[in-house]
């Protein structure tokens, strides 16, 4: 049989558009449904959450301690008195609409400014925002290495008065499912609903191998 | 050095009339405040305070500062988050243009509030007196809030 010209041409591009339509919905036969988030997926693009510090208590504490949480994971410092408190009592807010079902997330609160957020200050920091908010704090190379682990980043820089010094900071917000798995990326500008609907699927989800 | 000329003091002269004049339509009275609260912190940190500036003057209203005996030093700062970083900076002045208004509000233009005298608690008024550009003050008042107010 001998097509026509035309017909002849557009054969190939079908075929292989044909496959790859079939290829893919084998593929999400044998996978599991994509689930519909609104806010970033980084699934499978940043490493599972590590890291080696100490915890508003004053305790030491890594990372296989929030296993079994859905982390929230965000670098401020307390002498930031209008973003991060902004950034933190939005996820206060997002977690009491989810309920009782919150009490499975933890907002980790890391400071890139550990010379003077000591864990009791950092204490009484993220307690004023919400009960499941953990400040954490420790070596400053402890802190760089989990910044740069999420490409996170912060500078330090001479302020205008003696001996004060301004801080930049990633405003990011990382999620985590309850094995530690990266998952999920926010701004604080993300809504409301947008981050209760995918908090409440993540901790619906529980933790994935 | 040669004496003032006759139009050279009627030139100063001119200048202190219109400043004269420019007083009685002082910047703080052609703005008006509104929503004025603080989000208070623990302990000795400082904390952001926020205001709507409405200017119904034909000039603009140049915003300097503010102070209050609540706190040791206030400044006026902007965030800027545009860049996927936080920032902070501090400014000089913020204008209120005529017939237009400026919110101080979280994520942007704020006062950050210092070293307070006592422990400002929510619920509480603390009045901050706001300085324009001709010296002119308006004497507002800003409701604490707790840290975690929506």
């Amino acid at each position: 049989m001998t097509l026509p010209r035309v017909r002849r041409r557009l054969l190939l591009p079908l075929l292989l558009a044909v496959t790859l339509v079939a290829g893919l919905a084998l593929g999400a036969c044998h996978r599991d449904e994509p689930l519909p988030w609104r806010l970033t997926n980084i699934g499978g693009h940043m490493p599972d959450l590590a890291f080696r510090l100490t915890d508003d208590g004053g305790k030491p504490v890594t990372a296989a301690d929030y296993r079994g949480k859905v982390v929230l994971l965000y670098f401020g410092y307390t002498h930031c008195p209008d973003v991060c408190p902004l950034t933190l009592a939005h996820l206060h807010g997002v977690l009491q609409r989810l309920g009782a079902k919150a009490d499975d997330a933890r907002i980790l609160f890391v400071s890139v400014d550990p010379a003077r957020d000591t864990p009791a200050v950092l204490h009484a920091y993220v307690n004023a925002f919400d009960k499941r908010a953990v400040g954490l704090t420790g070596a400053p190379g402890a802190i760089e290495a989990l910044s740069k682990r999420y490409r996170s980043a912060f500078t330090r820089e001479p302020g205008s008065a003696d001996g004060s010094y301004e801080v930049s900071h990633s405003s990011a917000i990382y999620l985590f499912d309850q094995a530690g798995h990266a998952r999920l990326l926010a701004t604080p500008a993300a809504s409301s609903d947008d981050l209760v609907h995918d908090l409440s699927l993540l901790l619906d989800t529980g933790a994935r191998p | 050095m040669t004496r003032p000329t006759t139009p050279v003091l009627l030139a100063a002269l001119l200048t202190g009339l219109l400043t004269a004049g420019g007083a009685l339509a002082a910047q703080a009275d052609q703005v008006r405040a509104s929503q004025a609260w603080i989000r208070v912190l623990p302990d000795a940190l400082p904390a952001a305070g926020y205001v709507t500036l409405r200017n119904d003057g034909e000039q603009p209203a140049i915003l300097r500062g503010a102070s209050s005996p609540a706190y040791a030093q206030i400044m006026l700062h902007r965030s800027d988050t545009s860049s996927g970083m936080s920032h902070m900076s501090m400014l000089d002045r913020l204008a209120i243009p005529a017939h237009g208004q400026v919110a101080l509000a979280p994520a942007g233009y704020h006062l950050m509030l210092m070293d307070a005298a006592t422990p400002v608690k929510a619920g509480q008024t603390v009045t901050l007196t706001l300085r324009f550009d001709d010296g002119s003050t308006l004497a507002t008042d800003f409701l604490a809030k707790p840290a975690n107010a929506q």
